[in-house]
């Protein structure tokens, strides 16, 4: 142990320490529960049909709402059980008419509003909702039509069960941005499970989150949330000790942004909606009363986004070293290529204990992406998707961590899109 | 509705990340342990090198110059100061990097008296530039003095530069540093021809002074010559 390499970076070893741990902790869980972890592939019957309430807010979605609310109607469920409202906050273009086609149906109303965010439009169904289960869609998403079946046999089978939040798989991919975060949402499916476990899933999804309604009448009605309420209301179920589940085979699918700035603005909203309903609620944090939502969730949370910074802060800081050394270099000789680049030495390869520690934390990264697609599509595959995402997002992900926790600081609201 | 919080778990999960972290320390040393055997086998074989060298060269005299082979040195020399100096930033500033690169300064000056001889003895074009630079502040002459001489060894393969961390210690290096006078406010310091150069030197600087003492050596036979006939 002579020559043990003991890095002056403290903090980055604290970091690196919890990133793995969490990682660990994800497949300690993975593999206490995994005989629990069923996926159908047929259509399921259950004993009772209770009536559900689908609210689909609409803000400037005409171009995807006549789909989102087909794939509803597609929906396998009796017809008399499914109610639909379709809400347009506010709209400025063709919204209006494209969800007029449906006025006619028995089981869908219409609501038209003054814009006033995603969270009044939900809280405007939740006003006019007579049933016992409630939950919204998101214009841009599609359900699969055993989805919603799926998920009301979770309330059946549990009766704590309070609301049921299913897996949000990408759309229809087109590009590497889309590809990318088609993995990404793999690993999400495979992480929401492992937090189900836990009993302490985070966010609800806006993409068909069924809930008791009975949640709202106890806790009130959505919140602003920082322009995350599907957040916000996860943390307040959380707050009050009520369950949360997630359905891995209900899927629903969503259309994901296809350019860096449109990625960069949903998560940064995401990010932000994180960071400041973590604060909001930071008297549960590290309170073991809060359950493991207190204990992991919001931490992992809270070290991602530090681990996040500091790593970009490290690679800005050693690519400014060695452009310095580089602008030197060239001011005192001139430009000169030197041979030793050319013939690669073993020996130059850097070996020190974090480039282990970040094998393992990649090796566990992909695992999850691919069970989590295993899940998703009842396959074991490895797709190059899963090098776009580790690639885009290692790139990508600092900025918009940074621009949130900037955010913060100056208290400046990130908008919608 | 979360029950009890699983104390265990939490418990087995640090266990298991601690011995993931073990478990990469040991990779990491194992790695390390290579490495530094790695930069012993090529000192021990420069040493063997000089050894068979300087044996060669007592034995025949100047009977047969041709025979001494000089030039193998330099370049394993080369790859030996630069693996030492990664290993320095890289594996740390630890006894076996520093004693390692006490005995490659101590290769060099044997390296640096051998050669000497030879190409006196041998009349080989050759110059000589002692380098003295420190580690222990933050020098940023040094760094561009450092690219002034890689830059320009590439140019002259017969320079040889043989450079010396000020702060090491070691008997040898300290005895050249009393020999030239150098202070370490002086740093970088440079020594061509015996003639001392401190502080910052840029490549026309440097190669004016080399281009002179290619000059002397060509010049120089011819007297030597004279003198003895």
């Amino acid at each position: 142990m002579s020559n043990m390499v003991l890095n002056p970076n403290i903090i980055f070893y604290v970091l690196i320490f919890f990133s793995v741990y969490v990682q660990v902790f994800f497949l300690v869980t993975f593999f206490e529960n995994r005989r629990k972890i069923i996926v159908r592939n047929n259509k399921i019957k259950i004993t009772k049909y209770p009536a559900v309430t689908i609210v689909v807010p609409c803000w400037n979605e005409e171009a995807t709402v006549y789909k989102t609310v087909c794939s509803l109607l597609n929906l396998n469920y009796p017809k008399d059980k499914l109610k639909i409202f379709l809400i347009d906050d506010g709209s400025t273009d063709g919204t209006w008419n494209a969800i007029n086609k449906f006025s006619h149906y028995p089981n869908i109303k219409l609501f038209k509003k003054e814009n006033g965010g995603k969270y009044t439009a939900l809280n405007l169904g939740l006003l006019h909702t007579e049933t016992d289960f409630f939950g919204g869609l998101d214009a841009d998403s599609f359900v699969d039509p055993e989805s919603l079946v799926r998920i009301m046999s979770y309330f059946e089978k549990d009766p704590s069960a309070m609301a049921v939040a299913p897996s949000v798989v990408v759309y229809n991919p087109k590009n590497l941005i889309q590809n990318a975060q088609k993995a990404e949402y793999h690993m999400g499916v495979y992480m929401k499970k492992m937090l189900s476990f836990l009993g302490a899933i985070n966010v609800t999804p806006g993409p068909l989150t069924i809930f008791r309604k009975k949640v709202f009448n106890d806790l009130g009605p959505y919140r602003h949330g920082h322009n995350t309420e599907d957040m916000e209301i996860a943390y307040r179920m959380q707050k009050n000790n009520y369950k949360i589940e997630h359905c891995n085979d209900a899927f629903v699918f969503t259309s994901t942004p296809g350019t860096i700035k449109k990625l960069y603005r949903q998560r940064l909203r995401w990010i932000y909606g994180f960071i400041n309903n973590t604060i909001d609620y930071r008297d549960v944090l590290f309170r073991k009363k809060y359950g493991n939502f207190a204990l992991f969730t919001l931490p992992t949370g809270i070290v991602s986004i530090l681990a996040v910074s500091y790593l970009f802060g490290q690679i800005v800081y050693d690519l400014g070293d060695f452009l310095y050394s580089k602008i030197i270099q060239v001011r005192t000789v001139g430009w000169h290529f030197t041979a030793e680049s050319i013939n690669p030495d073993f020996f130059f390869l850097d070996t020190h204990s974090a480039l282990f520690l970040v094998v393992f934390i990649y090796s566990f990264v992909i695992f999850a992406i691919i069970f989590g697609r295993k899940m998703a599509e009842g396959k074991w595959s490895f797709s190059p998707n899963i090098f776009y995402f580790l690639i885009i997002f290692r790139i990508l992900a600092p900025f918009w961590f940074l621009k949130a926790i900037y955010n913060t600081i100056l208290k400046r609201k990130p908008s919608w899109r | 509705m979360n029950d009890k919080i699983d104390w265990k778990k939490y418990l087995i999960v640090f266990l298991i990340t601690i011995s993931l972290f073990l478990t990469a320390g040991y990779l990491s040393n194992y790695f390390s342990d290579q490495k530094i055997n790695q930069i012993k086998l090529i000192q021990d074989n420069i040493a063997i090198n000089i050894l068979s060298s300087e044996t060669q060269f007592s034995l025949l005299q100047e009977l047969s110059c041709k025979n001494v082979s000089g030039s193998l040195l330099s370049s394993e020399l080369d790859e030996l100061g630069r693996k030492l100096e990664w290993g320095q930033k890289n594996l740390g500033d630890t006894e076996e990097v520093s004693y390692l690169k006490k005995y490659y300064s101590l290769l060099q000056i044997k390296d640096y008296l051998l050669m000497k001889k030879i190409s006196q003895s041998c009349k080989v074009k050759s110059a000589f530039i002692l380098y003295f630079y420190t580690t222990a502040e933050n020098c940023s002459l040094c760094e561009r003095e450092s690219f002034v001489l890689s830059s320009l060894r590439e140019k002259y393969p017969e320079l040889r530069v043989y450079s010396f961390d000020y702060s090491i210690d070691l008997s040898a290096v300290k005895a050249m540093l009393q020999i030239y006078k150098i202070k370490d406010t002086e740093l970088p310091a440079l020594v061509l021809d015996d003639e001392l150069l401190t502080g910052f030197h840029s490549i026309e600087d440097l190669e004016e002074g080399l281009l002179k003492s290619f000059k002397l050596q060509e010049a120089k036979p011819e007297g030597d010559t004279k003198t003895g006939s």
